[in-house]
């Protein structure tokens, strides 16, 4: 049997098809202004027995097409507890919701906290802010590893902090450290969020937003923990939502399977990370 | 609506244009929230007919009450004894404060982060909306939160008829008798605008007006104990909702009819879902008609909502005056000890609520509970903490919202998510 997992974010559509347990493929594109079509795209080509759609834009799929949904949060506590056997806290920065989740010892959602309506200390508020410093998001947070505490954003709207970030600039203050200081903002957030709910090891960090080191970095310093990431941390609520769809296949096969997989990506992920460090 | 009532909103000098355009949104959202429910009860006809005429046949009668010499009295607040003004042949209207209506009018005069119902009910009257503050002859505001008690100030300007009722913060002993004498306060202002004397008998029949029906609403409330819950909780919401503005006795004998119904439903077994829906109470802000938001994502999303801990639900109803009295004086004291029973979260400490909000859950058989806050208010939005506290045992999610659809999406992905804790 073969089964996907969609997950259909705010700011990209990830698929992922697996079959025994094993991820047979992975696809991510944009959602853009019309998810749909994109969703019926990047599905054009595979072969599934059954699908369940997770994400922002779940019900779409399941409106268009019938297709089944389960939220994030659950797409994400599947994805990450399969990945990670002793997961207990997920942290999700995605592009328009952050999340944390918590876990009790057989991966069920004991509780979670999101943010409130606003994109605030979300991905796109990273996006934003990477834009008004004129860095490629894939390169934002990379130069800020070094922790330096000069300057502060106070303001957690996106609006507000944009403006707050182009006064800084045109204080001459380094892009450096203004890179920091919205990283920081981000990171207080999210503690912000984690303190409502028990924060328990192994601690995962999974969304596209766990690909920024400073960010890592910067919650590990808050929270006095390691956080675990996976290998492509944002496929975590599509393999979720594609383990969710083969449920009846006994979770633990297809865990010790995955582990393996991920372990391996993982080093892989952990060994570029330290290269670009060391670079 | 019915009827052409274009003269009728001319002479209460709504903007008609605007308005047409409101009717229009809250006929759709309600055909789509309301009408596409499976399972009704036939006696959610008569309240259909009621929010079909909200802006039509309800004003025709308050108007033509107005003309036989009755005062009008709008309130924002379940603390505004509803005896005393009808003891004054007065006609008390709840006014709405439930849609994003007059926003950018609102903050002209008001700040941006204001509770959504704060700026609606400045919203419906700037932008001329709402037939109701057109006719009432006097508004009664209260010193409830911060928010409301500014407004009021700017309110007043604005339509110069607005009367304020001191609510203490406290219920010691000081407290009372300052509400006490607010009571009394009260009772002389309305003889004043009424040029009426309020007699012990005036009181009694108000009195047993008032009870039936919060008795009719908590014989509704009890009902919704059932497995399977006989009637949804947005046709719940919507009765308790239609309490505050419908004519008191027919309200009632509308609500009992609906109840004779359910409790066939109920013996039956029938339901409004499966037996086993999970089972949610909604506890926190204010729920002002048309604010039917939280209620169609829930069960939308499969759950079924029994119970509103809310002024617009169970602290509306949850006590009744005790109408033992044999003078006036006696009645006013029976009512401000009654009024002051309220469990709202304006008051420090409230530790009545969490406890209210147990027993609730017990009697209910309720599975979790969403507390509600309007984005903005602070004393639910800050008691929500003691509320979780209080109440470990049962799965509980803080939500923080307003009337605006831009945070659909997060509402129902928690909402959703915290379903898929409980089933």
């Amino acid at each position: 049997m073969r089964v996907a997992g969609i997950d259909i974010g705010s700011r990209f559509i990830k698929l992922v098809l697996i079959e025994k347990g094993k991820t047979v493929f992975f696809k991510k594109t944009e959602a853009s202004f019309n998810p749909l079509e994109n969703c019926f795209e990047l599905l054009k080509d595979i072969r599934a027995d059954t699908i369940i759609a997770t994400g922002y834009g779940r019900h779409l799929l399941e409106i268009h097409q019938d297709i089944k949904t389960i939220t994030e949060i659950k797409a994400f506590a599947i994805g990450a507890k399969t990945i990670f056997p002793k997961c207990r806290t997920i942290i999700d920065i995605g592009g328009q919701d952050t999340k944390v989740i918590s876990l009790n010892e057989k991966g069920i959602v004991k509780k979670f906290e999101m943010n409130d309506r606003c994109a605030a200390g979300t991905g796109k508020f990273l996006e934003i802010m990477a834009k008004a410093l004129d860095y490629r998001i894939e390169k934002f947070g990379s130069e800020a590893v070094n922790n330096s505490k000069e300057i502060q954003i106070s303001s957690m709207c996106t609006v507000f902090a944009e403006s707050e970030v182009v006064s800084l600039i045109s204080k001459g203050m380094s892009r450096k450290n203004i890179t920091i200081a919205i990283h920081r903002a981000i990171a207080n957030k999210v503690v912000g969020l984690l303190r409502r709910i028990p924060i328990e090891d192994d601690i995962v960090f999974a969304g596209g937003c766990a690909k920024n080191r400073c960010l890592k970095q910067m919650l590990e310093q808050s929270i006095g923990k390691t956080l675990k990431i996976p290998s492509v941390p944002e496929l975590t609520g599509a393999l979720g939502a594609a383990l969710y769809a083969e449920q009846e296949v006994p979770l633990t096969g297809i865990g010790q399977n995955l582990q393996n997989f991920h372990n391996e990506e993982v080093e892989n992920y952990e060994n570029r990370c330290k290269e670009s460090v060391n670079r | 609506m019915g009827k052409d009532y274009t003269e009728m909103w001319k002479g209460l000098g709504l903007n008609l244009e605007k308005h047409a355009g409101l009717l229009g949104v809250l006929s759709d959202a309600y055909k789509n929230i309301y009408l596409s429910q499976k399972e009704r009860p036939a006696g959610m006809g008569y309240f259909d007919f009621v929010i079909s005429e909200v802006h039509g046949q309800r004003i025709i009668e308050i108007l033509k009450a107005k003309k036989e010499g009755k005062k009008i009295i709008g309130t924002f607040c379940l603390y505004v004894p509803e005896e005393i003004i009808l003891a004054a042949d007065g006609v008390c209207i709840g006014l709405c404060a439930g849609a994003e209506v007059g926003t950018s009018e609102a903050e002209k005069f008001i700040p941006r982060n204001t509770c959504a119902l704060i700026k609606a009910f400045m919203g419906f009257k700037l932008a001329g909306l709402c037939p109701y503050v057109e006719s009432t002859d006097l508004i009664v505001g209260e010193t409830t939160c911060d928010g409301k008690k500014k407004a009021y100030e700017i309110f007043n300007e604005i339509t110069k008829k607005v009367y304020v009722m001191e609510i203490p913060n406290m219920k010691t002993e000081e407290d009372r008798k300052l509400w006490l004498n607010e009571v009394r306060k009260f009772k002389e202002k309305m003889e004043e605008i009424s040029g009426k004397k309020i007699t012990l008998n005036d009181l009694k029949k108000a009195s047993s007006t008032v009870n039936k029906k919060r008795e009719a609403l908590q014989r509704l409330s009890k009902l919704r104990s059932a497995d399977p819950a006989p009637i949804s909780g947005l046709d719940a919401l919507l009765v308790n909702q239609v309490a505050f503005y419908d004519d008191p006795l027919r309200f009632t004998e509308m609500t009992d009819r609906l109840c004779a119904e359910l409790e066939e439903r109920v013996k039956q077994g029938v339901g409004v879902t499966k037996k086993g829906t999970p089972r949610i109470i909604i506890s926190g802000s204010p729920i002002a008609i048309p604010n039917w938001k939280l209620h169609a994502v829930t069960e939308g999303s499969g759950a079924v909502v029994v119970g509103e801990e809310s002024c617009v639900g169970e602290r509306n109803h949850r006590e009744l005056l005790d109408e033992n009295f044999t003078t006036v004086d006696e009645a006013l004291g029976k009512i401000s000890s009654r009024y002051l029973t309220i469990d709202c979260a304006c008051f420090t400490p409230n530790n009545e609520r969490p406890d209210n909000i147990k027993s609730l859950v017990e009697r209910l058989g309720a599975d979790g509970i969403i507390h509600y806050s309007l984005q903005f208010c602070t004393p639910y939005m800050m008691e929500a903490y003691k509320v979780e506290k209080t109440l470990k045992s049962i799965p509980f999610m803080r939500l923080e919202t307003d009337y605006s659809m831009e945070d659909m999406g997060q509402i129902k992905t928690r909402v959703e998510a915290f379903l898929e804790t409980i089933r």
